[in-house]
């Protein structure tokens, strides 16, 4: 049985699974709730001066009748009091001790409010401390929030003052709003932070009602942008970890698109040290957590994994710059025609959407009936013609249907940068060799 | 007359339990989720394999969308009774079960439903998607209401026609309203497709017979062509003794009263038998059963194997725990005071195959029984209604009744034209509809229209083929 447990900037959680700061985490009871459902730690929905939120405050799409592909929110930090918030805390700590419980932490930039807001929530029990620079709306315009995340100077002065007055780890949580969010991860870094959390939400406006014009979620006929996350984020969120873990050495929180185990176990294998959830808990309820352990706990003895330590990052230096991919690496599309349903998907995304590689079934169709004596059509690849992409594999309905095969070019690795420096030396061209072409 | 002994009265409420929609009207989020399933194929074999060439892929994406007026229009265009289709259409055998799913090992995309669905959108809504053409000055006849002259007069009132229907019965929808079983659709349900083609300013005259309401000198004169689409008549009596005794009915006009009259006032016997396995048969078994017949007895020469009703239809008949005598002949109705009392049978073997490779049933010797009954029902096939025909010059018929076209749906009388189950001996009504508007395009040229409609429209999709 794989050991869950993990480490993180000295502090030992019982799984890799937090609570993200959010609606989930606003409470005491909730918190303890979902300890006893199986998390390992919470971040505290975020603690400052208390402010007032609209109705309504949540949007949602959703894809083809699946619910909640996306997910996004106008709602500000906490609306309740700091000290009710920390006498919570407090008694979590005292009836959860083996469990974390990080403040998330939002006061206006000035170095002696950071200090007193450090100062009581570490006076409070808390294990870690997170410092909120990513909130994109509302916070953002009273100058707190991603507004300093955005700004790498910013983000290192208060990173600083905080390290100056703190006891506990110092977590910067960073905005994805930004061009090169490395540099701002960088800027935490290089302040004194422990660690960095990513993502907060991305900026957003979730649609529109078009009979009214208003935009959602509607406040009075009106709306603002709010933060955007949920399933659809993943794959933004997985880049952006990665980006940071190839920058920073300090441990990585991945926040962002994760509903399930392999979720959490893609962004370890990116170097996150922890995941933290919240749309996912917002959706289902801390229930969701058993599957979480138990599925990451199968796949890691599945493949021989004790600890978490054992992939983290793994993937990482499989990560590399367009430029450093091999392109003499061939692979073309294979139909396994037992399998094909006729339903010429592939033909039609490759012949309108990419690069007029399929046949579609010939007129007299190759004999294959259906249980009720149809025909079933099974288009065919032009081989000399594929180009690899993958398309047709992508919107083929039958799982293994459509696969991908190498095909020995018999020439060995090169990258555009193999190219490029070949080419300064003085050798080779600039255009690979046509077929046919000797 | 009564019956010797009819089926107990049910509470109300029981009898429209018993006839409530057996694939009831979809919600917003099922209709959502199941088109969602949809693959959205690419030369759909669904629509390959439905009659009227309904571009399937297309009108379920629309409900996707939210677009119902736009999936009920892609539907209508292509076949204007696309909601009684979606309800009475044997998918199994057509669009579903072309169905990619099955290859897939998934249940079949629910294609009549989501038909339905979306059709009843713009009914319920009463939007009108559909106008009649500017006028060409020409005018055209069709003789009887059913599904084939519906999509006749549509399509040609769409193209600037002056169409009259001109139906002998009570209410306009021939089959539709008068002959499908009343738990797939109600006699109202049929009279708003009906309004769907009144409103392209079809005229309907109920209860004009031509040849004696109307003559047909008479029509010659008033019409520049004239459609025939008068379906097929009364259902072949079975040529046994004791069959003029009271309590013997023919299954289409059974199935007639359960569309017209209230269920508790429909006469049905205590036990019943009914002689035919086809989809009709079935139909009368399963109204029979849901009106309170205790015993209901389906009869048929030949074996389960030969039985020519749908899979899906059998299924039906024995979820409602209808008793099935296979190779059983009927030799003579009895009666006692004139009403029915019973139906001596007798067992059979199957022999040699026939001309359609169906084993010919041959009598067991002195296997005879008796089956107590108080009804009977023939559902053996309906007879022709095409002999008021015969006094027009060139029109010709078959030894079986139907009338003779060309591949225009043209008759020997070139200002004739026919379809539907009375042109071919009787088929589904997506089949009579697909005819329909096959007879109006070749009407259409034969009047010298500037359009070439001829050819039907094809799905874009087919062009690209190789």
């Amino acid at each position: 049985m794989a050991d869950l447990r993990v480490k993180f900037c000295g502090l030992e959680s019982p799984n890799p699974f937090w609570l993200a700061s959010g609606p989930p985490a606003n409470t005491a009871g909730q918190v303890m709730r979902a300890f006893d459902a199986g998390w390992g730690g919470a971040v505290w929905k975020t603690i400052g001066e208390p402010i007032v939120n609209t109705t309504s405050r949540y949007g949602a799409i959703d894809l083809n009748g699946v619910k909640v592909m996306g997910f996004n929110n106008i709602e500000l930090i906490s609306d309740r009091p700091v000290e009710d918030n920390l006498r919570e805390i407090y008694e979590v700590k005292k009836r959860y001790p083996k469990h974390l419980v990080v403040a998330s932490l939002m006061v206006e930039s000035k170095r002696e409010s950071w200090h007193e807001m450090v100062r009581r929530a570490e006076d409070a029990g808390s294990d870690a401390l997170e410092l909120n620079f990513g909130c994109p709306h509302g916070m953002s315009e009273r100058g707190m929030g991603s507004a300093v995340g955005q700004v790498p100077e910013y983000t290192e002065m208060i990173t600083a003052w905080v390290k100056e007055a703190a006891r506990t780890p110092v977590i910067v949580k960073l905005t994805p709003n930004v061009t090169d969010i490395a540099r701002i991860a960088a800027a935490a870094e290089k302040g004194g932070a422990d660690a960095v959390s990513l993502i907060n939400t991305i900026n957003s406006l979730m649609g529109l009602d078009l009979d009214t014009f208003a935009p959602r979620p509607v406040v009075r006929g009106k709306s603002s942008h709010g933060g955007y996350c949920g399933p659809a984020v993943k794959p933004i969120a997985l880049h952006l970890v990665s980006s940071v873990a190839k920058k920073v050495r300090i441990p990585i929180s991945g926040i962002g698109g994760v509903g399930y185990w392999n979720d959490a176990a893609e962004h370890i294998a990116l170097g996150a040290a922890t995941v933290q959830v919240c749309t996912a808990v917002m959706h289902y309820g801390f229930r969701i957590v058993e599957d979480m352990v138990d599925g990451l706990s199968q796949y890691m003895d599945d493949h021989g994994f004790r600890s978490i330590e054992d992939f983290r990052g793994r993937a990482l230096p499989n990560v590399l710059d367009w430029g450093d991919l091999d392109l003499n690496y061939k692979i073309i599309a294979e139909i396994n025609s037992d399998l094909c349903i006729g339903c010429q998907l592939c033909y039609v995304a490759c012949e309108d959407g990419a690069h007029q590689c399929i046949a579609p079934h010939s007129a007299a169709g190759n004999g294959k009936r259906n249980v009720n004596g149809k025909g079933v059509h099974v288009p065919r690849i032009i081989e000399e013609e594929c180009v690899g992409c993958n398309l047709c594999a992508l919107v083929c309905p039958v799982e293994n249907c459509i696969t991908m095969k190498e095909v020995e070019t018999g020439l060995p690795p090169m990258s555009w940068n193999d190219r490029m420096r070949q080419l300064a030396a003085g050798h080779g061209r600039a255009l690979p060799p046509t077929p046919g072409e000797h | 007359m009564p019956l010797r002994e009819t089926a107990p009265k049910l509470p109300p409420e029981q009898y429209e339990r018993n006839f409530a929609d057996i694939a009831p009207r979809m919600t917003r989020g099922q209709a959502v989720v199941e088109a969602a399933r949809c693959l959205y194929c690419f030369d759909a074999p669904c629509t390959l394999a439905c009659p009227t060439r309904i571009d399937v892929p297309a009108f379920i994406k629309k409900i996707l969308t939210g677009n119902l007026r736009g999936s009920a229009r892609v539907i209508l265009e292509a076949n204007i009774l696309g909601e009684s289709c979606g309800r009475v259409c044997p998918t199994e055998a057509l669009c579903e079960g072309a169905c990619v799913m099955h290859e897939k090992g998934e249940q079949a995309i629910e294609i009549g439903r989501l038909q339905r669905y979306a059709v009843d959108y713009v009914l319920d809504n009463n939007i009108h998607l559909f106008h009649a053409g500017a006028s060409n000055g020409k005018r055209v006849a069709c003789i009887g209401s059913g599904p084939a002259s519906l999509a006749c007069a549509a399509e040609l009132a769409k193209w600037g026609y002056a169409v009259a229907i001109f139906d002998r019965n009570e209410i306009p929808g021939g089959l539709n309203t008068y002959g499908i079983a009343a738990y797939k659709t109600r006699a109202a349900d049929s009279l708003r497709e009906v309004e769907l083609v009144r409103q392209l300013g079809v005229e309907i005259r109920q209860k004009t017979e031509v040849g004696r309401g109307i003559s047909f000198a008479e029509i010659e004169k008033q019409f520049d062509a004239i459609f025939i689409g008068v379906g097929l008549g009364e259902t072949w009596t079975l040529g046994l003794p004791g069959e003029d005794l009271y309590g013997v009915y023919g299954a289409m006009e059974f199935i007639e009263q359960t569309k017209v009259k209230a269920f508790q006032d429909v006469e049905v016997g205590r036990r019943v038998a009914c002689i035919g396995a086809g989809n009709t048969a079935i139909d009368v078994v399963t109204a029979a059963r849901r009106l309170g017949a205790e015993m209901v007895y389906l009869i048929y020469r030949r074996s389960e194997q030969e039985m020519p009703a749908f899979k899906y239809e059998y299924e039906l008949a024995k979820n409602d725990g209808v008793v099935f005598l296979w190779q059983t002949q009927p030799v003579r109705v009895l009666g006692r005071e004139a009403a029915v009392t019973g139906l001596e049978c007798v067992r059979t073997k199957l022999g040699a195959p026939d001309a359609r490779g169906r084993r010919s049933p041959v009598p067991v010797p002195d296997s005879e029984f008796t089956v107590e009954v108080d009804m009977v029902v023939s559902a053996v096939g309906q007879g022709p209604v095409t002999d008021f025909l015969r006094v027009v010059q060139g029109i010709e018929l078959r030894k079986d009744g139907t009338v003779v076209i060309n591949d225009r749906h043209q008759t020997g009388n070139p200002k004739y034209f026919a379809a539907g189950d009375c042109a071919n001996g009787g088929k589904e009504v997506v089949d009579a509809v697909a005819e329909g508007m096959a007879a109006a395009r070749g009407l259409d040229a034969w009047l010298g229209s500037p359009r070439d409609r001829l050819k039907p429209q094809m799905n874009t999709d087919k062009q690209r083929q190789i």
